[in-house]
């Protein structure tokens, strides 16, 4: 097998999310186009030739030349702080990929699946409703997504959009400091309930991805198992504080 | 060296020597496929199936009358993060084969909750690998693969199997978990070899 060669992308436009979080839309002359939920490598190399590199999950459904990423500002984040930062429109960045041939989904899988965000975690799982929607895809799709206020959340105008435009996607929040007016749910963690009342029946044997910090993750997994959904179908995906 | 990026410089250096790639984190982060499995430890075994098909059992209370090692170790993991000096306990895992015969070059850790990755035997033999149950003198916590993990320092972590129920003895190299999904069937950290072709 061929080595994932480095690629040189070029910074074509920058979209601010939340306060802390923007995305990148990169072009990547010669990109092979990915599959949703998987990541790339992006290497930073100052002038001394001291590089750095973390993975950041893909944003975007695949698109030609095109590759989204968006980038939380993680305190004290070396790599994060510079590409949410001082990286700018027409700056070259290293990256390579896509990897990760697990925690995506693929357009032909006959089950429904779930989503379960957690945070920044939305972005591999955005990937994967951009991609459904890309794909003409009829499954039906079920986002719980839990934010902090409803100012972390991201890609919010475009959820809401989705959420009535895209047939057979539903779009549910749980915010666990402060909810806005009239969300009829008081803000505070994910529960079973809000799984069993937002998620799918663990007999309709969705596919289910849940993606967030590692103590979201573990939370909202062993909900899942409790509840009855087969551990084999819940796949997982962590940011750590240490993504940055 | 790669190109140059305009305008970073990045963190003062550190003066440890990571493999290329690496920075240094003091957190201790999780990586997983999937649910946390819990195995309590009247039903933990650990199994070694030979190439010919033999079973060599070991139970909880078994494990925990081997001689077991302190080791302090680096270890480091392919979503870049490198961890200095973490303290476990375990059995080394030449102890396990002082009483099965093999003909067989590589094994395939095996997991509760379905997880596998490819090891080489001779990477797994002579005080370079534990079947690990203490971190930091604590039980090992089931996130970080309580009861009982893989510890293969010198190979990036995710070799490392959580939950370790197993060693299935082959004589041709396969790939695991990771493996299939495009990882690299060796993994060595100092070669950066990360993903399938590196």
């Amino acid at each position: 097998m061929s080595r994932l060669a480095w690629r040189v992308a070029y910074l074509r436009e920058v979209r601010d999310e939340t306060p802390s979080a923007r995305t990148l839309v990169l072009d990547v002359p010669g990109w092979p186009g990915h599959l949703p939920g998987q990541h790339v490598d992006v290497r930073l190399t100052a002038p001394d030739g001291y590089s750095a590199q973390r993975s950041y999950s893909i944003a975007s459904a695949a698109d030609g030349d095109a590759v989204e990423l968006t980038v939380q500002r993680v305190p004290d984040g070396e790599v994060s702080s510079y590409l949410a930062g001082a990286y700018a429109v027409g700056d070259p960045v290293e990256l390579r990929g896509p990897v990760g041939g697990w925690f995506v989904w693929r357009s032909g899988d006959p089950a429904p699946v779930l989503l379960v965000a957690g945070g920044s975690g939305v972005v591999p799982l955005m990937s994967m409703v951009r991609a459904r929607a890309a794909a003409g895809s009829r499954m039906p799709f079920r986002l719980v997504y839990s934010a902090r206020t409803p100012d972390d959340v991201m890609y919010a105008e475009e959820l809401k959009r989705r959420a009535l435009s895209d047939r057979g996607l539903d779009v549910s929040y749980v915010y666990t400091r402060r909810a806005p007016d009239g969300h009829g749910r008081p803000a505070g963690r994910l529960t079973a309930v809000d799984l069993a009342e937002w998620g799918w029946p663990p007999e309709f044997e969705p596919a289910v991805f849940v993606c967030g910090p590692t103590g979201f993750v573990e939370a909202a997994a062993d909900l899942l198992v409790d509840a009855g959904h087969d551990p084999r179908r819940i796949k997982t995906e962590r940011f750590g504080p240490t993504g940055g | 060296m790669g190109i140059v990026t305009p305008g970073f410089t990045g963190r003062r250096r550190s003066d440890v020597n990571l493999p290329p790639g690496q920075y240094l984190t003091e957190d201790f982060p999780v990586l997983s496929a999937g649910p946390t499995p819990r195995i309590p430890l009247d039903a933990w075994e650990f199994v070694i199936v030979t190439e010919t098909g033999q079973k060599h059992t070991w139970s909880w209370p078994q494990l925990m009358a081997m001689p077991s090692e302190d080791v302090t170790v680096d270890i480091h993991c392919v979503t870049k993060w490198s961890k200095l000096g973490t303290r476990w306990r375990g059995v080394p895992v030449s102890a396990f084969f002082d009483e099965v015969e093999t003909a067989a070059d590589f094994a395939m850790a095996v997991s509760y909750g379905g997880y596998t990755t490819n090891v080489p035997l001779d990477d797994l033999l002579d005080g370079q690998a534990w079947v690990a149950y203490k971190f930091d003198d604590d039980d090992l916590a089931p996130e970080h693969g309580g009861p009982a993990r893989l510890v293969v320092p010198h190979l990036y972590f995710w070799k490392s199997a959580k939950w370790v129920r197993g060693l299935r003895m082959m004589l041709e190299d396969e790939p695991g978990f990771w493996e299939t999904a495009g990882y690299h069937d060796y993994g060595d950290p100092w070669r950066e070899q990360r993903y399938q072709g590196d």
